[in-house]
């Protein structure tokens, strides 16, 4: 069997805005568009995807918040509606996904055989978190892989940004083990915005793009501080200044999905591809690709 | 319409969001020991004239201001993010419409951001599941469950139950008001055998007995004075601040004047998780000195940074 590998890592922004903008079949929603640069940024990046031979996503979202330890999807399918508890008026999109459960459980125990604290999660009640169904909707919208979702245990609240560091990069480690053991193609997708500071009031119509704009100018300064390291193939700096980025801009990389994701790709040192920059109600978004293969590596914006 | 200018509140009652109560009872003493006091607190709710159950979750954080439910008949199957394992949680909860409504209203009377949510399927939080099926379980008194807002600190929070407050003088109905929270909320953040759940820390153990002595004594405005301490020491800084007692004050009363019960203190998975009742009473006990303003409206926090410079 030949090694498994992992064929990209994207930084995948959740804000359902972006699917409620999209105004799929599955979500129950209707808007007039909005946020497009960052829309856009996507459906070019998924139009990428396509183009490359993969067997399943793998993917690390903030909004399945586990306090003991990592959990990871564990059953092959599941069915149900997801309803944004923040912007139930946006996003109430009703999916069907597959899993690998496989794949999931070969990534537990790499973890757990690493001294990690790790579940199955095997209730077929649970309701899957909407920053894997945003995520994975746009980034691959007809569906047609499985996927598995790992939970983000809270280290940064118990412990420190620090902490998150260590653990999520030795699960990235672990994860990376697995996938290569498995054989399998991989994508690596980490769920979630970069400066997370939101505007606590929404307009009357939320794709009033007239309304839109970062929260503060020093949370911009920062987001581009960190996609300009991206671009420079810095990825090791990124998670070295982490803790203070997340500390500043109470940014979503607290719950470690970029660290995973780095920590699984070997902290890669080419550019990583910039898909598109927007705020989403004062959060700053960032869609990015690190694509391992010299060939198919592209300068997109 | 009330004639008085007091909202009849009959009892306040503070306990914890965990599961285990619900779910698995027997799995350790305590555990059965918390799920007792939820009976006890439901048979008091049974043998009174209760129009409404009004529920501040601390586990439903809010983003775009204060949420309230709103949906008349909220029905779905909740499973826990941790605790799944235990097994889920079905309910069909019937929600006070009209009393969310003008809950929306009175917050933004009183210059509050808030909304209403009326979605099916909407994910109502573990906390929130929980104590409405151990208090309320043939849904017989009609409920309103109130967010969180996760960037909210005192005067807001002081206002919005400020709010609860207008709204129950306004419909003149008999509440009980429930906060769902833990005391210390840090959990181990590994796996335990159930029957070994402990406190997590000794500091939290003492932190914990301490509040409960003040809950005992019926000092709710001390304890909420008390919060930013309380955030400190025993709190992981998941949120701003430590609001639960802020909210109970502001809505049942910001004074000392009750009577204190704690039913029950347990470990739910290290954290400190207590079933208290407070009634209102005439006796007051141990007033301390309060430094903070008393908000009646709402304008935004006090931005420091604009005070002061030159011109």
């Amino acid at each position: 069997m030949a090694k498994g590998q992992i064929v990209a890592g994207c930084l995948a922004p959740h804000p359902p805005h972006l699917v409620y903008a999209d105004n799929p079949p599955q979500n129950e929603a209707y808007s007039e568009g909005g946020w497009e640069t960052l829309r856009w940024g996507y459906q070019r990046l998924a139009r990428k995807l396509k183009n490359i031979d993969y067997d399943a996503i793998v993917i690390f979202t903030p909004h399945w918040q586990t306090y003991i330890g990592t959990h990871f999807l564990g059953l092959p399918e599941f069915s149900s509606k997801s309803v944004d508890p923040v912007f139930p008026n946006l996003f109430r999109y009703n999916y069907d996904l597959k899993v690998d459960v496989e794949l999931s459980e070969a990534m537990r125990d790499a973890a757990s055989d690493q001294g990690i604290i790790t579940k199955m999660m095997r209730n077929p009640d649970f309701r899957v978190d909407y920053g894997t169904i945003t995520s994975c909707h746009l980034l691959n919208p007809e569906w047609d892989k499985p996927i598995v979702t790992i939970s983000s245990n809270r280290n940064t609240h118990y412990y420190s940004p620090e902490v998150m560091v260590e653990q999520a990069t030795a699960l990235g480690h672990a994860c990376a083990k697995a996938i290569e053991d498995s054989g399998k193609r991989v994508v690596l997708v980490a769920s979630h915005s970069l400066s997370h500071r939101h505007f606590v009031e929404e307009a009357p119509l939320p794709e009033d793009m007239s309304r839109e704009h970062i929260y503060n100018h020093s949370q911009y300064v920062w987001d581009m501080k960190i996609i300009e390291m991206m671009r420079d193939g810095k990825s090791r700096e990124v998670i070295d200044i982490m803790p203070e980025f997340t500390e500043q801009t109470i940014a979503e990389t607290e719950g470690g999905g970029l660290i995973w994701m780095l920590g699984a790709m070997g902290f890669p040192d080419f550019p990583a591809e910039i898909y598109g920059y927007q705020s989403v109600i004062g959060t700053g978004n960032v869609i990015a690709c690190w694509d391992p293969n010299d060939e198919t590596r592209e300068y997109v914006l | 319409m009330s004639e008085s200018n007091e909202p009849e509140i009959l009892f306040g009652i503070y306990c914890p969001p965990h599961p285990q109560p619900l779910l698995s009872p027997n799995a350790n003493e305590g555990y059965a020991r918390l799920r007792a006091a939820y009976d006890e607190c439901r048979k008091r709710i049974e043998e009174n004239e209760v129009d409404i159950i009004l529920v501040y979750s601390t586990t439903w954080p809010s983003i775009i201001g204060h949420q309230i439910q709103a949906l008349e008949k909220a029905v779905w199957t909740h499973v826990d993010d941790d605790f799944h394992y235990l097994g889920s949680m079905p309910y069909e909860f019937w929600m006070d419409t009209e009393f969310a409504h003008t809950m929306r209203d009175n917050c933004e009377k009183r210059g509050l951001e808030a909304r209403t949510v009326e979605y099916e399927g909407f994910p109502i939080d573990t906390g929130a599941v929980v104590a409405l099926q151990l208090l309320n379980p043939d849904n017989r008194i009609p409920a309103c469950i109130i967010s969180s807002n996760m960037y909210a600190n005192r005067a807001e929070t002081i206002v919005l139950g400020k709010a609860a407050r207008d709204t129950l003088v306004e419909q003149g109905k008999k509440a009980v008001v429930v906060v769902v929270s833990s005391l210390s909320n840090r959990m181990f953040t590994e796996h335990i055998d159930p029957v070994e759940d402990r406190i997590h820390s000794q500091k939290d153990d003492d932190w914990n007995r301490k509040i409960l002595e003040f809950f005992g004594d019926g000092r709710l405005e001390d304890l909420s004075q008390l919060s930013r301490d309380i955030h400190g020491q025993i709190r992981v800084q998941k949120v701003v601040a430590y609001k639960p007692a802020w909210w109970m004050a502001a809505t049942m009363g910001q004074h000392n004047n009750y009577e204190g019960e704690v039913l029950a203190y347990e470990a739910l998975h290290g954290s400190g998780g207590a079933v208290i009742t407070l009634t209102p009473s005439s006796v007051s006990v141990g007033d301390k000195e309060f430094d903070e303003d008393d908000v009646e409206v709402y304008r935004g926090d006090r931005n420091v940074l604009d005070k002061g410079m030159l011109e």
